[in-house]
């Protein structure tokens, strides 16, 4: 950032919760259906109708408010929020305002700036104050594309109208653009962690929007914010937002003001663009939702959702590198999928080897998973085989690469290690008196170097191993091999 | 021909011919009541209300036939679905035989709100048969039907009531389900019950009163067979007169008439004892601020969009809201949009809603002082008689004046009851009403059954029925 500036960020994310029905009736919210047939009076804000909350949404969205750190509030209201727009059938759309579902949360994300590459310098532990996270419900959406004279008419589709959303609202605590991707990035993983929601960009569950001013340094108050909209992955929104701090900082030092307005971001020009000033703003008319009584939980019920959430990724973490002993990236990596890290460590316990597992995970197996685009919970291999597999290799009963090569098969077909080493012939040969006739035979086909060695050439020493080696058709011990090959000499 | 049929056709015919004076109904649906009385003749159960015609006002969904509020903006619109408050009337074997004409979304007091013109009273056709379930009131005492449900929201089933001379209730906000009827003023809305007698509403608030999983906000609270708790005695039954409520702009025929009432009920055995309503005056601005913000906001989906009226030759999205909305509603939904709008906007939200719903909290404290003092409270339903046709439409203040003892048993969710309680030197009846505890239905069903057996109301409306 440019000398004597910094920047000031708040961060809104919406997630849709991963529900199978809307948020106040009972139609599906399954995604990519026909248009408009996943609705029904309530949710196409038909005269009369009424709306009845749907507890699993406040189940997850206790689990993902607990997930970010915050307090539950054990009275919160629904609240109106007023204004007029095709999608929204009712004229507006039943959120929370002054008495939020949770608030008052303190998050510990971890956080790095990058280099010219992209690559992350040195990760710290950061603190980001969570204002709230309330309960809502999602809009519908206007069809623009691919109809019948789209210059003419717009299309409505309603089948999102009245999914569960939870909004997600940070302090201005970011400094940069790179600790506000970071944070997106935690929420994400968080909240797919403790199944609250899918936290998927590219499907429009996750979804969020910036508030960017800058200051000089020692400036306490705040100069004027402009929110950010469109930011459609979490690269595009750290894009915007870099563009953002440098657009305010260089307006100001030509001498120019920033207004508060909203402005979105245009990918390909790579900047951003006013979409409406301040005074164009909504009065949004907030008021308490008649038609829903509070939403009241009791301390019981916290402590059930509590007890049923699973640890977090960053406990987990920290327990792994005490644990096991794993360093800081490896843990990391490990934890950056949950159903990895319980992979991971159902295999240690099974194998009793962290280390080992650790290095077999994250080279090979995260390999073969990136290549296939699934989870570990997806994968043929199992802990067991793995565990099994490691066992082996950790008695020599074949070598690493053999291993590898193994590993690659049992995740390929799901075979066990045994079935797989069996089928490729890797067991080693570790029988003492089997070596000793395969050595002796080989020392007997080669006498000459047999006594060039003897008279002092080192170098033979590793060509006679490898005449034992292949004489075993690599089965052979190696370690044995070469033991027993320097008594006979 | 089944007797149910008779009835039915009969009710049918009255309707018809009744409606070129009355315009009680917007809607008769002869096709449709015969077809249900056909199912009816081949039940082999009868509900409760087996084959009782009834009427039902036009702001409850009715799958069948349309439900336009009165308004241009829901002209032809029919609903997907039928309110639980008709479908458990269909269940328990009522006949609907048509849809009553009301004030607009249910906002008026006198029946002139009507996109689809007025409901003359049958007992004066000079005059208003008050509002809004004007049109279920007019039903109802002409002798079409002896039952009909309408909404009240501020007294728009008790002041229809009281000008018409019949009996209706309020009931308990929860009592009944509000899924299904079209939102005015969503925490003050219930469905009540019109009747010429106290027996036939208390049968058919039975049958729609109870929890309904549809509306969050109606109440688990078991429902007590109101017709076996008619007749009990109400000696020692202590009835609130509230102080200094008898003043102002009250008629003097209204005044003595409920004070003979009054009389009455002492003489019945039960005991009259004064109580004190202090912000009993601050109702009418209360209501009118709440009524309106939620009005606003439920108004708001009347667009254009998806269904109902959208206006034409627009070709762009904020024209076309505008020109609808214009064009789609009347005056006075117009005038309360725009004040529930003010009420409710940044700047102006805490001198208006916030204040009104921390004094509506007053008044419910208010309302249960006085009920560790009584067992419930009487006083006029309407401060005068059924007034004369234009009377009141250029002076909305003292349109809404006359709801002044209605509106509170809304904003405090009591119910509330109007019963005849004789007529004026002109021949207009007039209206007492009785306030009970919550879910206190079954007291004033009984009080006014036992008043209306002692003193029952001998003069007829002169436009009626011949039997
Ligand atoms: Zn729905």
């Amino acid at each position: 950032m440019k000398n004597g500036w910094e920047a000031v960020i708040g961060m809104e994310i919406h997630v849709q919760l991963s529900t199978n029905t809307k948020i106040f009736c009972a139609c599906p919210t399954s995604f990519g259906e026909t248009p408009n047939s996943n609705t029904c009076p309530v949710c196409l804000g038909l005269p009369g109708a009424l709306p009845v909350l749907n507890w699993r949404a406040v189940e997850l969205g206790a689990k993902a408010a607990l997930a970010l750190g915050l307090k539950i509030n054990p009275v919160s209201v629904f609240a109106r929020k007023n204004y007029f727009y095709p999608d929204l059938p009712k004229g507006y759309q039943i959120s929370q305002y002054d008495k939020p579902f949770s608030s008052d949360g303190i998050l510990t994300i971890m956080t790095a700036e990058r280099d010219e590459q992209g690559r992350a310098k040195e990760w710290k532990p950061m603190q980001i104050r969570i204002i709230r996270l309330h309960l809502e419900e999602d809009a519908g959406k206007n069809v623009h594309e691919g109809l019948p004279e789209v210059d003419k008419y717009s299309y409505i589709d309603l089948n999102r109208a009245g999914t569960p959303l939870a909004e997600i609202v940070t302090a201005p605590d970011f400094r940069s653009s790179w600790q506000a991707y970071d944070y997106v990035n935690h929420v994400r993983r968080v909240l797919q962690w403790v199944g609250a929601s899918d936290a998927d960009m590219e499907k429009g569950n996750l979804r969020c929007e910036a508030n960017v001013s800058v200051r000089k340094i020692g400036e306490t108050g705040f100069r004027p914010k402009v929110e950010l909209k469109n930011l459609n992955s979490v690269r595009f929104m750290q894009r915007a937002i870099e563009y953002e701090i440098n657009r305010q900082i260089e307006t100001y030092e030509s001498g120019g003001q920033i207004k508060q307005e909203t402005r979105l971001w245009d990918e390909k020009a790579g900047c951003t663009r006013v979409m409406r000033s301040k005074e164009e703003a909504h009065d949004y008319r907030y008021f308490p939702e008649p038609d829903l009584p509070p939403l009241i939980v009791s301390e019981e019920w916290i402590e059930q959702i509590k007890s049923e959430m699973p640890e977090l990724p960053d406990d987990m973490r920290d327990r792994f590198m005490k644990e096991y002993g794993l360093s800081f990236a490896d843990a990391s990596l490990l934890v950056s999928e949950k159903s990895l890290a319980e992979f991971y460590e159902q295999t240690t316990k099974l194998s009793g080897n962290p280390r080992m597992t650790a290095n077999f995970i994250l080279s090979e197996m995260l390999r073969e998973l990136n290549e296939a685009s699934i989870t570990a919970a997806e994968s043929l291999l199992k802990p067991e085989n793995l565990a099994e597999l490691i066992k082996l290799r950790e008695e020599e009963k074949i070598n690493n690469n053999q291993a590898k090569e193994v590993l690659v098969e049992m995740f390929k077909t799901g075979k066990t290690a045994s079935q797989v080493i069996k089928e490729k012939g890797y067991e080693q040969i570790s029988d003492t008196s089997l070596i000793e006739k395969l050595i002796d035979e080989v020392i007997e086909k080669n006498p000459s170097q047999v006594e060039a060695y003897r008279q002092g050439n080192q170098k033979l020493f590793g060509f006679l191993v490898g005449q034992v080696m292949k004489a075993s058709q690599g089965k052979a011990n190696p370690k044995i091999v070469n033991e027993l090959l320097k008594k006979k000499l | 021909m089944s007797e149910i049929r008779v009835e039915v056709e009969r009710a049918i015919e009255n309707a018809e011919r009744l409606n070129g004076i009355l315009n009680a109904f917007l809607t008769i649906d002869r096709e449709y009541a015969l077809r249900r009385v056909e199912k009816l003749e081949g039940a082999d159960s009868h509900g409760k209300l087996h084959g009782i015609p009834i009427a039902v006002k036009d702001n409850i969904c009715t799958s069948w036939t349309q439900t336009t509020c009165a308004s241009r903006i829901l002209s032809g619109y029919r609903p997907q679905y039928d309110a639980t408050a008709v479908e458990r009337l269909n269940k328990a074997g009522a006949v609907v035989i048509g849809k009553t004409n009301m004030d607009e979304f249910a906002m008026g007091s006198s029946n002139e709100n009507s996109a689809f013109g007025l409901v003359k009273n049958p007992w004066d056709i000079e005059r208003v048969p008050g509002g809004s379930s004007g049109g279920s009131a007019a039903a109802v005492a002409a002798g079409i039907v002896r039952v009909a449900l309408g909404s009240d929201t501020g007294g728009s089933v008790r002041q229809p009531a009281a000008f018409c001379g019949v009996v209706g209730i309020k009931p308990t906000y929860g009592r009944v389900s509000r899924y299904g009827l079209v939102a005015f003023g969503s925490s003050l809305d219930q469905i009540g019950v019109l009747g010429k007698k106290v027996r036939d509403v208390a049968q058919v608030l039975e049958v729609i009163s109870g929890r309904d999983e549809k509306d969050a906000t109606s109440a688990d609270v078991r429902v007590p067979e109101y017709l076996k708790l008619l007749d009990r005695d109400i000696k020692g039954v202590k009835i609130g007169v509230p102080r200094l409520l008898f003043s102002g702009g009250l008629d003097s025929e209204v005044k003595s008439a409920v004070e003979k009432a009054i009389e009455g009920f002492a003489s019945l055995g039960t005991e009259i004892v004064e109580i004190d309503l202090p912000l009993l005056k601050y109702g009418i601005a209360v209501y009118y601020i709440i009524a309106t913000a939620e009005a606003s906001s439920n108004l708001a989906r009347y667009d254009g969009v998806r269904y109902g009226f959208r206006a034409e030759g627009v070709n762009e999205l904020r024209q076309m809201y505008y020109k609808t909305r214009e064009e789609g509603f009347g005056e006075e939904v117009k005038r309360r949009i725009m004040l529930g709008t003010y009420v409710l906007s940044s700047g102006y939200y805490d001198a208006y809603y916030a204040k009104a719903q921390k004094v509506r909290t007053l008044l419910k404290r208010d309302f249960q002082a006085a009920f560790d003092k009584c067992d419930c409270i009487v006083m006029p339903t309407s401060p005068t008689t059924a007034f004369r046709i234009g009377e009141k439409t250029d002076d909305p203040l003292s349109m809404y004046l006359s709801d002044i003892y209605t509106v509170t048993a809304n904003l405090v969710g009591i119910p509330a009851i109007s019963i005849p309680c004789g007529v004026s030197k002109e021949s207009l009846p007039i209206g007492l009403q009785i306030l009970g505890k919550y879910w206190a239905e079954d007291l004033l069903l009984n009080l006014s059954n036992v008043y209306e057996t002692a003193f029952p109301l001998d003069a007829k409306p002169k436009v009626h029925v011949q039997k």
